[in-house]
């Protein structure tokens, strides 16, 4: 029984990380209408200005700010600059070009950091491990990162549904065309909007470095999951990101753990040792092609469209 | 006036073609980007250093070595170990870190005819029915390293070993070997995704498992965050860590800690005792200001492994029949010491038992405390028929 509910806590912090990146993705996907593939290049922007901020200061919180106020910055500045000409373009021309912005990034990091990977250290007060159940130990710093993914979902869901500026997101998401019949600058809320969704994604990417490599790259494998993510929970809705994140972490940290035994129980352990590794890896393909054969729409398709 | 200067000029053009042939190219294959990119640090630096030590020259004849960026894929790396071929025209191919990237690499060398020497990886296939006289190993057939960890673990008594190694073919060989050795019981045998870098999972499903010790093959960027998130975890104290290619010096700066204390394997050390080992790792801790790891020792033997070859044809790089003889008798100063090259072109070679302690400026190194394989040679040899 430790064993479960142990793998559920590993499936929830990556699921929680998730749902940080696909947060962003699927605001600015769902609002703007626009396809940015550029998003795991902010996940890596935070991850890095985090790892040489800790690294430099020793403070974690400092690495976190230092990240947030990167990605802010250079995704409000990616979205003048870059997307605003995108907007009213089809959703082919938005992939060819955020797809040569990752390369553009990855590139850069290379030259400012170099090829080789960087090690973040778990910060010294995360550094232990709780004992949650008894017999069991925990590592201090994975809780935090659940405790901080559900902290910031409890934010983004407040400040969607009770601030003025959620209001106007949620109209946005609707009915773009009233909105701005309405009077509402659309453009700066576009821009906020991005910001945001920058945010998430460099906090997800902080949070990451202690537990990933920082490496030229690393936000491909993140941002192809974060649209398994936003496209099993609905496109546009912050809900389903959040329900779809938990189930895809979930089934993964479950398919590496179980999948292997669970073969090997009815057939020979070195057909199991092969096919475990390889089927628990398509899980979540497997489990996002399921659900689109019921649900096309994702789980909870934001209304109005 | 004008005319002499055209019809010198014409005569340096046919002229350059027979220069072209009097310089060695070496085509070197490794990973340069990502976690594994401090590898492939160690490789390129070693081997420059050899190629300098050399005076630049291999065999007498003035050298190059064109380095390439495998990314740690089969595909990349097979595709420029073809641009070298082609586009550089290279003498002698070298460097491969990875099993699967030499396996996919190996066929087009081979057809070539230029002669290969693998500076690390020795996938099973390699030593055993996809023997080639063209292709030597400067390092080891995958199975001897695991096959001395699981030795020393047998011997110990040891029992209920814990198995993990990415799953690609080296991971395969790597318990493999192990079991060879290992007769006591396996309590499992877990293949991560390479170039994995989160083991939370399989951390929580050892501590589930609760076995007596743990094995693990995890190289590069995949060990240092396997052996920091395990002393995490804090199973650490009650479950001991063995590994093979996981603790060593290109992960050690960044494991620190986790790993004092630890055992390990293999055919060489920075502390190996000889006058040739001595003056590499000076040379190279004075040029470079870190610790030469096996994969540069490899890879420095690789370059020396050329120039004796080429030497022994006098430079005459058409004659491969020679070079083949020269490499095969292994009379090169090795930083290994002295070693013989069995019938399918791998080493016969020892292996040593390693412990990570501390040295006397406080950072951590890997230092031998026994021998637990003298002249030992692979498991494989039997099924190579040379042609």
């Amino acid at each position: 029984m430790t064993a479960v509910l142990e793998q559920l806590l590993n499936g929830a912090q990556f699921g929680v990380m998730l749902f940080l990146m696909a947060a962003g993705l699927t605001l600015i996907f769902g609002i703007m209408n626009l396809i940015n593939l550029a998003h795991g290049s902010l996940y890596m922007a935070g991850a890095y200005v985090a790892a040489a901020t800790f690294a430099a200061s020793g403070s974690f919180l400092l690495a976190l700010l230092a990240a947030l106020a990167a990605a802010v910055a250079l995704g409000a500045a990616i979205e003048i600059v870059v997307f605003r000409t995108l907007y009213d373009r089809e959703h082919l021309d938005q992939v060819l070009a955020t797809f040569g912005l990752i390369l553009f990034f990855n590139e850069l990091v290379r030259m400012i950091w170099g090829a080789t990977a960087l090690y973040m250290q778990v910060p010294a007060f995360l550094a232990g491990h709780v004992e949650l159940l008894s017999g069991s130990p925990y590592p201090t710093y994975r809780l935090a990162v659940i405790g901080a993914g559900l902290a910031v979902a409890l934010l983004l869901h407040l400040l969607i549904a009770r601030t003025r500026i959620g209001m106007l997101i949620r109209a946005g998401a609707s009915n773009r065309a009233m909105v701005d019949a309405l009077g509402v600058n659309v453009t700066m809320l576009y821009t906020l909007v991005f910001a945001l969704g920058a945010a998430l994604a460099a906090f997800a990417g902080a949070m990451a470095g202690p537990i990933f490599t920082v490496e030229s790259g690393m936000g491909e494998s993140v941002l192809i999951l974060a649209f398994v993510v936003i496209v099993i929970g609905g496109i546009g809705s912050l809900r389903g990101a959040f329900v779809a994140a938990l189930l895809v972490g979930i089934v993964d940290a479950m398919g590496r753990a179980f999948l292997r035994p669970l073969l090997a129980s009815f057939m020979s352990h070195a057909t199991a040792d092969n096919a475990g590794p390889a089927l628990a890896s398509m899980l979540i393909y497997i489990l996002m092609a399921a659900i689109l054969l019921i649900r096309p729409q994702g789980l909870f398709p934001p209304r109005g469209r | 006036m004008k005319g002499i200067i055209v019809a010198a000029a014409a005569l340096s053009l046919l002229v350059a073609p027979a220069f072209a042939e009097q310089s060695v190219k070496i085509g070197f294959v490794t990973t340069l980007s990502g976690p594994a990119g401090v590898i492939g640090k160690h490789m390129k630096d070693a081997s420059t250093l050899a190629l300098e030590m050399l005076g630049g020259k291999i065999g007498g004849l003035p050298a190059t070595i064109v380095y390439g960026d495998d990314q740690f894929k089969p595909d990349v790396g097979r595709q420029i170990s073809e641009e070298m071929l082609q586009r550089d025209k290279v003498d002698f191919m070298t460097g491969f870190i990875w099993s699967n990237v030499l396996l996919a690499s190996y066929q087009p060398i081979i057809r070539s005819g230029v002669i290969l020497i693998g500076a690390n990886a020795g996938p099973h296939e390699l030593a055993g029915a996809m023997c080639a006289p063209n292709y030597f190993s400067a390092s080891w057939q995958n199975d001897q390293t695991p096959e001395a960890m699981g030795k020393f673990m047998n011997d110990r008594k040891m029992n209920d070993v814990y198995l993990i190694a990415p799953d690609y073919a080296a991971g395969r060989d790597m318990v493999n070997g192990f079991k060879r050795y290992f007769k006591g019981k396996v309590a499992a045998e877990v293949y991560t995704k390479p170039g994995q870098s989160d083991y939370q999972v399989e951390i929580s499903q050892i501590r589930q498992a609760a076995p007596k010790a743990l094995f693990i093959f995890l190289p590069g960027g995949m060990g240092i965050q396997f052996v920091k998130q395990y002393a995490q975890s804090g199973l650490r104290d009650q479950i001991p860590l063995y590994s093979a290619f996981t603790v060593d010096e290109t992960t050690l700066p960044a494991i620190g800690d986790a790993a004092a204390g630890n055992y390990e394997v293999s055919f060489w050390s920075p502390d190996l005792d000889n006058p040739r080992n001595q003056q590499f790792v000076a040379a190279f801790r004075a040029k470079y200001h870190y610790m030469p790891s096996y994969y540069a020792a490899q890879s420095f033997d690789a370059i020396n492994m050329i120039d004796a070859a080429v030497k022994a044809v006098k430079g005459n790089l058409a004659d491969k029949q020679g070079m083949i003889a020269a490499i095969d008798k292994a009379d090169f100063p090795s930083v290994r010491g002295a070693f013989k090259y069995g019938p399918n072109h791998f080493p016969i070679e020892n292996f040593y038992l390693l412990k990570i302690v501390k040295d006397a400026d406080g950072e951590y190194v890997r230092k031998i405390q026994s021998t637990i394989f003298a002249d030992h040679a692979d498991a494989y040899a039997s099924e190579c028929k040379m042609k």
